[in-house]
């Protein structure tokens, strides 16, 4: 049985385009784009409470997405939870005492973890801990603070 | 009322047999499928049947289906201020159930009922018969090469959907409705996983190509050797496939995100 | 081989379709380079019992034997094997309708040898040649007329060779002239390259003027065989009206129907 030539490359050009549209799934549309594999370096925080906030979060320094967070755990001793964020190896010059804060995007967005630089010269590197951080806004926890102090204010 | 009892379970005696038989169909077809293997060009032919010309179709239902969920998405994700997420709710749509699934559907009704017509006119005119006393076996010949093609272009097939459908998002999303162009991809990038994402919609797609593929090889196969037999094996393959594609989407929906 | 031995030996072979009795005690013997044929009226079951030759069917009882081998007793891969040697010519043709006249002949050979494309040429052309149809090699079979596409099934079914060819109802909705092509055609080639056939046909004159034995099946049984002059002669009454088709006598007319005059007045049984 002949195939013309013109059926084969057709057929070629379909696989072809799977492939593109695969690699475009792949590299645009999900986390395999975000991050170039397993570069960069990891380091961890510990919060009080760190909200909502979801593996896979975005790390941002001044609004800039720099990593994200690779894992949450919860340390037994210090019942405290413990974050451990991948930094792109790009951004490797900020500062050892640079702190982390639980933020949330927008009113109901999600939440993220926002860096802010410190002053020092020793620079963060793999399995550096970041020791100052601000845990996660509650607003159950605000809006009761709010109605407590309300109250007193009333008496 | 005996009698309604009895025609019950005729019918469901009925349904069992045919899926008996189906399944005795499905193992020779596997049997068959390394004679395939060893003919590329008879893949080839039927890659461009099932595949090819089925391209079109998904691309521009690709494209539609992502346009009218960004429309849709946009209004009413902007009541809370939430415009930025568009770009995931149409990926996360397309990447885990409406790529998968209206593929499918489409493809059932594209390639799945020429498929079934093709075979089941093959019966009709004798051809499979023929082949047979050729010593030919029409189910590696004929049935084998079709199913493989099938299992094989509906990835493909369900992939494009959704890579078109977000690009289709993107043009109303950023082109028309003026949301920021940043926030679309990386809000994308940053919600929609890989191996949870789009892994599970490529098995969802190739678990939908069996099937569909496998009823209406079936189906052809087993039709009335007539006109009305043929005309009715085509209907039941799309109206069979719509079916078991959807019950499957939930079963397989409910193992792979149920626990989210 | 022993020239005198049958090439098919079919003994009391029983088969239904369903409820319905098709096939109740069939004996027959078709001896090596003849021609035999086997007539009766449509739906007695011709090509289902071509179909139980061919081992597509399986007889609830009874055994068939083709060249000394039982049928349903062989292994798929056998039976294949076995089929090579059968050729059979399908009342519709049965030619695949997507490629051309020259690829169908050349499709067995392409299944079943591993000769090289020239010489794949070669013998299509040559039994394209003998049934007058070389020709018209590049024609798709939606081309074709009905007299053509058998002609072009003919040089498929002989293209490997085979021992015998199975000819369900060759002439069945031929013009004359197309119908005495094949009649011609079965004869030289079933002379030419020492076939036995087997036709199946009810057209009686056609057939009896190349048929060497007639089997006459009705009901599901042999009713009468012998060679066309013996049946010509024959005392029994359902063969004189089969081979000079009455319209009415053993076989009614009528199919089976309560009294006429009741029927017609409505009356409830
Ligand atoms: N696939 C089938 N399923 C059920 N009944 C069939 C089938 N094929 C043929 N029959 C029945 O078997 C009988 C014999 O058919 P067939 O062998 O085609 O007769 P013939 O060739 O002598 O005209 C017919 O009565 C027909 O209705
Ligand atoms: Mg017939």
């Amino acid at each position: 049985m002949h195939i013309s030539r013109s059926i084969e490359i057709l057929v070629g050009f379909f696989v072809a385009m799977g492939f593109v549209a695969m690699f475009f799934l792949s590299m645009e549309v999900s986390n395999l784009g975000g991050l170039n594999g397993d570069e960069g370096y990891e380091v961890t925080a510990s919060f009080e409470n760190i909200g909502s906030l979801k593996v896979r979060a975005p790390v941002s320094i001044a609004g800039v997405k720099i990593g994200r967070v690779t894992a949450i755990n919860f340390d037994s001793e210090s019942f405290e939870a413990l974050v451990t964020m991948q930094i792109e190896s790009k951004y490797d010059q900020l500062p050892s005492d640079s702190s982390a804060s639980i933020l949330t995007a927008g009113l109901l967005g999600e939440q993220y973890i926002g860096l802010e630089a410190g002053g020092e010269d020793e620079l963060l590197q793999q399995g550096s801990m970041l020791e100052l951080t601000q845990s996660a806004l509650v607003l159950e926890q605000i809006i009761g603070q709010f109605l407590f102090s309300s109250d007193s204010e009333d008496e | 009322m005996v009698g309604y009892l009895q025609g019950l379970g005729a019918r469901s005696l009925g349904m069992f047999e045919r899926l008996g038989r189906g399944a005795v169909f499905f193992i020779n077809i596997l049997l068959c499928i390394p004679s395939v293997l060893v003919r590329p060009r008879l893949l080839v032919a039927q890659l461009h049947s099932v595949g090819v010309l089925s391209f079109s179709l998904i691309v521009v239902a690709g494209l539609f289906v992502g346009m009218v969920l960004a429309l849709q998405g946009f209004y009413t994700l902007s009541d809370f201020g939430a415009e930025g997420m568009l770009g995931v709710m149409v990926a996360a749509s397309l990447v885990r159930e409406l790529g998968p699934v209206v593929a499918a559907l489409l493809f059932a009704g594209r390639a799945g009922s020429a498929l079934t017509a093709e075979i089941g006119l093959m019966k009709a005119t004798e051809q499979l018969s023929g082949m047979e006393m050729m010593a030919v076996d029409p189910v590696a010949r004929i049935m084998a090469p079709r199913f493989l093609a099938g299992l094989l272009s509906m990835p493909i097939l369900a992939t494009l959907f959704s890579a078109v459908g977000i690009l289709g998002g993107y043009f109303i999303g950023v082109g028309l409705l003026g949301i920021d162009e940043g926030g679309y991809w990386s809000q994308m990038q940053a919600k929609i996983d890989f191996n949870q994402d789009i892994m599970n919609g490529l098995i969802k797609s190739i678990v939908f190509g069996w099937v569909v593929t496998w009823i209406a090889v079936f189906e052809g196969y087993d039709a009335i050797p007539t006109s009305e037999g043929v005309s009715r094996a085509t209907t039941r393959t799309v109206v069979h496939s719509a079916f078991a594609v959807l019950l499957l989407d939930f079963i397989l929906t409910a193992l792979m995100f149920g626990d989210i | 081989m022993t020239e005198n031995k049958p090439l098919i030996k079919i003994r009391d072979v029983h088969f239904s379709r369903g409820s319905k009795l098709i096939f109740d005690g069939v004996n027959m013997d078709i001896q090596r380079g003849k021609v035999t044929a086997i007539m009766g009226p449509s739906g007695t079951g011709k090509t289902t019992l071509l179909k139980l030759i061919g081992g597509q069917l399986r007889p609830s009882k009874g055994s068939i034997e083709v060249d000394g081998r039982d049928v349903h007793k062989l292994r798929h891969a056998e039976l294949y094997k076995l089929r090579k040697r059968m050729g059979m010519l399908f009342q519709s043709g049965a030619l695949l309708t997507d490629i051309s006249v020259f690829d169908n002949v050349a499709y067995p050979l392409r299944e079943h040898t591993k000769l090289p494309e020239t010489m794949i040429r070669h013998l299509v052309l040559m039994k394209l040649q003998a049934v007058g149809l070389r020709g018209a090699r590049d024609l798709m079979p939606s081309e074709l007329s009905g007299g053509m596409a058998r002609r072009v099934a003919l040089a498929r079914a002989i293209a490997l060779d085979p021992m015998m060819i199975m000819y369900d109802e060759p002439f069945t909705g031929q013009d004359p002239i197309s119908m005495g092509v094949l009649v011609q055609l079965i004869k030289v080639l079933n002379d030419a390259l020492g076939l036995s056939s087997i036709v199946v046909s009810h057209d009686v004159q056609e057939t009896c003027a190349i048929a060497d034995y007639v089997y006459l099946v009705s009901n599901g049984k042999v009713v009468d065989h012998g060679s066309p002059a013996d049946l010509a002669q024959s005392e029994s009454q359902w063969s004189q009206q089969f081979m000079q088709g009455m319209a009415d006598g053993p076989v009614p007319f009528h199919y089976a129907a309560r009294e006429y005059a009741s029927d017609l007045l409505g009356v409830n049984e």
